[in-house]
């Protein structure tokens, strides 16, 4: 394979795992919160449209980025009250989001169906980006590209070497603890919920916006889930989630190594685009296959309703 | 200050009262949602609730749209009263079809019975092969259930686009993305000359009927409701888990196969992209709304089949996009866990502490 294809193909990969990253770190402190958020679809589809239809209409992206941020937080308040002040069930809530969202998100896009966005210039790096190989995929890519590694960063330094992040995690190891010594658990996780549902957006309005800035309903395809999937697998450490989440960007353009291998195959083209859910399970089943990786490493509470005793 | 407190007990009525307390929500969320995209509210609600069953061919369209939800949700609920979440149930559907559809092709040329007994049969077991994927997954290798169901959903869409666009794709078809159509023999017989109704709502409540033994009646039923109020007296007492995973997983499977089968059998007639209408996923609310009990899963059936048929109609006659009945049906699940609160708590006003 020559370098320029393998140049495309990190390109390619790097850009699949955009918004991967961006919601899937956004879980990540949901959930260690101790918020189990499967709403993540709905999220991301209402993020997109959003995102989409203030773009179109203001001819600025990055409103459009924000018009999906505020649809996420929307969104995951909704959710945030269901689960933590009513209580609800938080698998089935997060269900009623993801079919809520999606639905919504369909409703709301159907005029938007046949305009297009005009495409966002990647931002280069000067230098770094005329390096040989890796210049272009890391050097040369859109904004929010960037904004996934500085988010990385500072969710690895906010959870690991900040006080709030300890708090964070101290609510969701023991939200009774935590809530005993006068942190407010509810508030703690509301702030946490909301977050990830702006990172949701975020994801979201990347793909409509940025990525293929087009609408069309049910442009999501699941990688809500499979964002949600990754945090399991990357059980909850923020730079596996990276690392995941280009290993599945890499899955989602496996069409482009098929090309570039200069292998003469006729594969069809649903068996490439299954590939991603495939990996999901296979990964799913990997990680999980010993009891204790995920006992030890998920947030004790995740998924379980706080009731401070009044 | 408003705050909530826990009930001494479980409150009876308050877990009847809630379903309806979700659909009076989801009705005043409509009138607003109406309103607020310019439509006269009152309109609006007659158009989508009215419209659809105001003569006896709209009835029997509701029926028909309720029979594949009816037997679906059916089968998801034995699971469900268990924990086992099956989420896949759309893909399911779509296997259990495409499998029927296979058998139709097969025996296209062939006259008899036969053709849509084996139509029943490759419908079920080809949804429960699908089911069979995340339950052996979860008995073998402790995989959540949710995720790999969810993620064979699509793996399902995308084998029926591959199958209809090459394999099964109709040889005089002009290219167009679907099957053959069905000969008469491998068609569901009507229940009548004046609608669309057919047999699948026979079986639809043979169905409801099963499951009801099921639940109520059986001690593999009785051991999974153990299972879901309390896992490990469950396991204490002996009940396998596995098993439960097993049948939870299974039942929903068949279900939704034999849905399958019932919708490429029925008013399509033949295999195409678009075997499913969100069944699978509306299917899911229906088992939720009707509190996993078959009686109640035969009116929420015919609920959710209602607020499809008044998308129809909203797209007809108020211009609105037909996914205004998705945005109802996540509305009224929204509502409902919501409402569910008060089932455990109740209302209190509490003066704030000095």
């Amino acid at each position: 394979m020559d370098s320029s294809i393998l140049s495309s193909i990190l390109f390619a990969t790097i850009v699949a795992g955009t918004p991967l990253i961006i919601v899937a770190l956004g879980q990540l402190i949901a959930e260690k919160s101790g918020v189990l958020n499967l709403g993540a679809e709905g999220m991301m589809a209402m993020g997109a449209i959003a995102g989409f239809a203030v773009t179109l209409h203001s001819g600025n992206p990055w409103l459009g980025v924000l018009a999906g941020m505020a649809a996420g937080v929307a969104m995951s308040f909704i959710f945030a009250v269901v689960v933590l002040t009513l209580m609800a069930n938080q698998v089935a809530s997060g269900l009623a989001l993801s079919i809520l969202g999606v639905g919504l998100s369909a409703f709301i896009g159907k005029p938007y169906e046949s305009d297009i966005l005009p495409t966002v210039g990647a931002i280069r790096i000067p230098l770094l980006a005329d390096l040989p190989i890796i210049g272009e995929p890391l050097f040369n890519q859109q904004a929010l590209v960037y904004f996934s590694w500085a988010l990385f960063g500072g969710i690895a330094w906010f959870l690991y070497r900040s006080r709030p992040g300890l708090i964070l995690r101290a609510v969701g190891e023991s939200p009774s603890s935590a809530h005993s010594i006068g942190y407010h658990a509810i508030k703690i996780r509301y702030l946490a919920t909301l977050f990830g549902g702006a990172m949701a957006g975020v994801g979201g309005a990347f793909l409509s916006v940025f990525y293929t800035p087009l609408w069309v309903e049910g442009m999501v395809s699941g990688r809500g889930w499979i964002a949600i999937a990754l945090v399991v697998f990357a059980t909850w450490r923020p730079f596996r989630v990276l690392v995941g989440a280009y290993l599945f960007g890499g899955v989602m353009v496996a069409q482009l190594f098929v090309q570039g291998s200069g292998l003469d195959i006729n594969i069809p083209s649903q068996f490439l685009s299954a590939l991603p859910y495939l990996a999901t399970i296979i990964v799913l089943v990997i990680i999980s296959r010993d009891q204790n990786t995920v006992r030890l490493n998920a947030p004790v509470s995740l998924g379980q309703p706080f009731r401070p005793e009044a | 200050m408003i705050r909530l407190e826990r009930r001494p007990e479980a409150s009876q009525v308050m877990s009847y009262a809630s379903p309806l307390i979700a659909i009076v929500l989801m009705l005043i969320g409509g009138l607003l949602l109406f309103a607020f995209l310019g439509k006269n509210p009152l309109e609006g609600f007659k158009v989508f609730f009215i419209n659809p069953i105001s003569d006896l061919y709209g009835v029997s369209e509701l029926f028909l749209k309720a029979t594949p939800l009816m037997l679906i949700a059916v089968g998801l609920a034995v699971g469900f009263r268990a924990n086992v979440w099956n989420i896949g149930a759309e893909g399911q559907l779509i296997v259990g079809g495409i499998a029927a559809s296979a058998v139709a092709l097969h025996f296209h040329e062939s006259e008899g019975a036969h053709v849509l007994i084996l139509m029943v049969i490759a419908g079920g077991i080809g949804g429960m092969l699908w089911a069979a994927i995340p339950a052996f997954l979860k008995t073998r290798f402790n995989t959540n259930e949710i995720l790999v169901s969810l993620m064979l959903v699509y793996v399902a869409q995308l084998l029926v686009s591959w199958l209809v666009h090459g394999p099964m794709m109709d040889p005089d078809g002009f290219n167009f993305p679907q099957s053959r159509m069905f000969e008469d023999s491998a068609l569901l017989p009507l229940l009548s000359d004046e609608n669309r109704l057919n047999f699948a709502f026979v079986m639809a409540i043979g169905a409801l009927l099963v499951g009801y033994i099921f639940m109520y009646r059986s001690f593999a039923g009785f051991q999974m409701q153990v299972a879901g109020y309390a896992k490990d007296a469950a396991r204490y007492a002996g009940f396998s888990a596995k098993r439960m995973i097993w049948i939870g997983l299974l039942s929903g499977g068949g279900m939704a196969g034999l849905a399958g089968m019932s919708e490429v059998a029925g008013p399509m007639g033949q295999l195409t992209e678009h075997v499913s209408n969100n069944y699978g996923f509306a299917a899911i609310i229906v088992a939720f709304v009707a509190r996993l009990n078959p009686v109640g899963i035969f009116f929420a059936s015919l609920l959710m089949a209602l607020l499809y048929l008044g998308g129809e109609q909203a797209q007809q006659y108020l211009a609105l996009p037909s996914s205004i009945s998705n945005v109802f049906q996540g509305m009224l699940l929204m509502f409902l866990l919501g409402s569910d609160v008060f089932i455990n708590y109740r209302i209190r006003w509490k003066e704030a502490m000095a």
